[in-house]
């Protein structure tokens, strides 16, 4: 990143000279306060993330009965584990198994479980993903390093209104006897979007 | 509308681009636009149907070469100025001329934590019985109109299967644009790949979108 220290004006980008005088013109008239700012982006930084969607699946993998409460009703399903609120009103799990593999986009704009996953990446905003993963399902994820069998049916979820999924990824094979803390660190984001699987015990896999 | 926002099946955007370890912002101004735009909400002064029409109403050039928080700080300048809150004069200037308009609340740092968890929900009381149930093949209609919608045109005027009731919710075409909540039904509706893209396309895909009964005929 070129602007990351102090400059001149002059040497700010149109964008950050546009965001700057916006956020002070609505300061300057009383209708933010920069405190609350900081607050919000201290919040999705450190609070809200793709740890909260992991201790979900990890929860789900672990007791049936939490696994049954997820698929019936994932809005209290998750808010039993206290997360609840903004972009996550109204939340469904959909579960992938060896026949199915299911996958969130929002072709429309940038709909996405924040509770559960945190912002968004770029690239679930992006042109490429949004515009391919409704036809091409399968070669945006080879694009993410993952080969489905022929035979399974890919579900694209298409966030058109203001449901919110999550994936619940296939559990790994060889972690019969893990604790949940522990199957929750395979649980990547992409899993949990449908763009990735969960990590393998046995071998190094994708952080994101 | 049909802007540049409803991506859908077009072609020709190249590769996805991943990042390994991507941070939530890229630049300071990402996380101030991110922040200017959650508290202006909480303002009260417009839905997020109407945040959603300023960001797709944008030019195609400019939606399409613009990183994903400037589209949100354009859509912001956009609302404030239409919404009388600043004016276009005093944004040319980036200076205040003129004084406030009331605003119901402005979100106090104290507020945020309980603001985000209570949300927004979109789901209100049911007065009206559901045209459709579980099981029904419905018809999305062909339609283009000018004001904001859910229905991608990639999904128009095609057969699918309601697979959902979700129940009644708010109505993004009316309230995007001053005309109140008007919540209607709203549905999990399943499509075969085929059935959209045609029977070229790969025959293990299917589609869920999620559309509010104006949307739907009995096919």
């Amino acid at each position: 990143m070129s602007h990351d220290h102090d400059h001149d004006h002059s040497e700010l980008s149109d964008i950050e000279l546009r965001v700057r005088a916006l956020e002070t013109l609505l300061t300057d008239k009383g209708y933010i306060d920069p405190p609350a700012l900081d607050e919000l982006i201290e919040t999705y930084e450190t609070k809200v993330g793709p740890k909260n969607g992991a201790k979900v699946v990890a929860r789900a993998w672990s007791d049936p009965d939490y696994h049954a409460r997820l698929m019936e009703d994932a809005t209290s399903a998750i808010a039993e584990l206290g997360f609840t609120g903004r972009q996550g009103e109204h939340m469904v799990a959909v579960e992938n198994s060896a026949a199915v593999h299911n996958m969130v986009v929002c072709t429309l704009c940038s709909c996405y479980p924040w509770t559960v996953l945190g912002l968004p990446p770029v690239w679930y905003k992006s042109a490429p993903y949004r515009s391919r993963a409704v036809r091409d399902p399968r070669g945006v994820l080879a694009e993410f390093g993952v080969t489905l069998p022929d035979e399974t049916e890919v579900k694209v979820w298409d966030s058109t209104a203001e449901v919110r999924y999550l994936v619940l990824p296939l559990r790994p094979a060889g972690t019969e006897r893990w604790s949940e803390e522990k199957l929750a660190e395979l649980v990547t984001r992409d899993s949990m979007i449908g763009t990735g699987l969960a990590n393998s015990p046995f071998h190094q896999g994708s952080t994101a | 509308m049909n802007g540049a926002q409803d991506l859908g099946g077009q072609m020709g955007f190249g590769p996805i681009e991943l990042e390994e370890n991507e941070p939530n912002f890229h630049a300071g101004w990402e996380e101030r636009a991110f922040a200017v735009t959650l508290a202006m909400g909480a303002t009260g002064s417009w839905t997020i149907d109407a945040s959603r029409f300023a960001r797709e109403s944008l030019p195609p050039a400019i939606y399409l070469s613009s990183s994903y928080y400037e589209i949100w700080a354009r859509g912001l300048e956009k609302l404030v100025v239409e919404n009388g809150l600043i004016t276009s004069e005093e944004l040319a200037a980036g200076t205040k001329l003129s004084d406030p308009k009331p605003v119901n609340r402005v979100l106090k740092a104290e507020d945020v934590a309980s603001t985000l968890a209570k949300g927004g929900p979109a789901d209100r009381d049911v007065k009206q019985p559901a045209r459709f149930k579980v099981g029904d093949r419905v018809r999305t209609r062909r339609m283009n109109p000018e004001h904001h919608t859910r229905l991608p045109r990639y999904a128009r005027d095609t057969v699918g299967t309601i697979e959902t009731v979700h129940g009644v919710h708010v109505f993004p075409d009316a309230n995007a644009h001053g005309k109140g909540e008007q919540p209607t039904w709203l549905y999990g509706v399943a499509f075969k790949g085929t059935d959209i893209w045609g029977p070229d396309s790969d025959p293990k895909l299917s589609l869920r979108i999620d559309l509010w009964e104006p949307y739907l005929d009995l096919a």
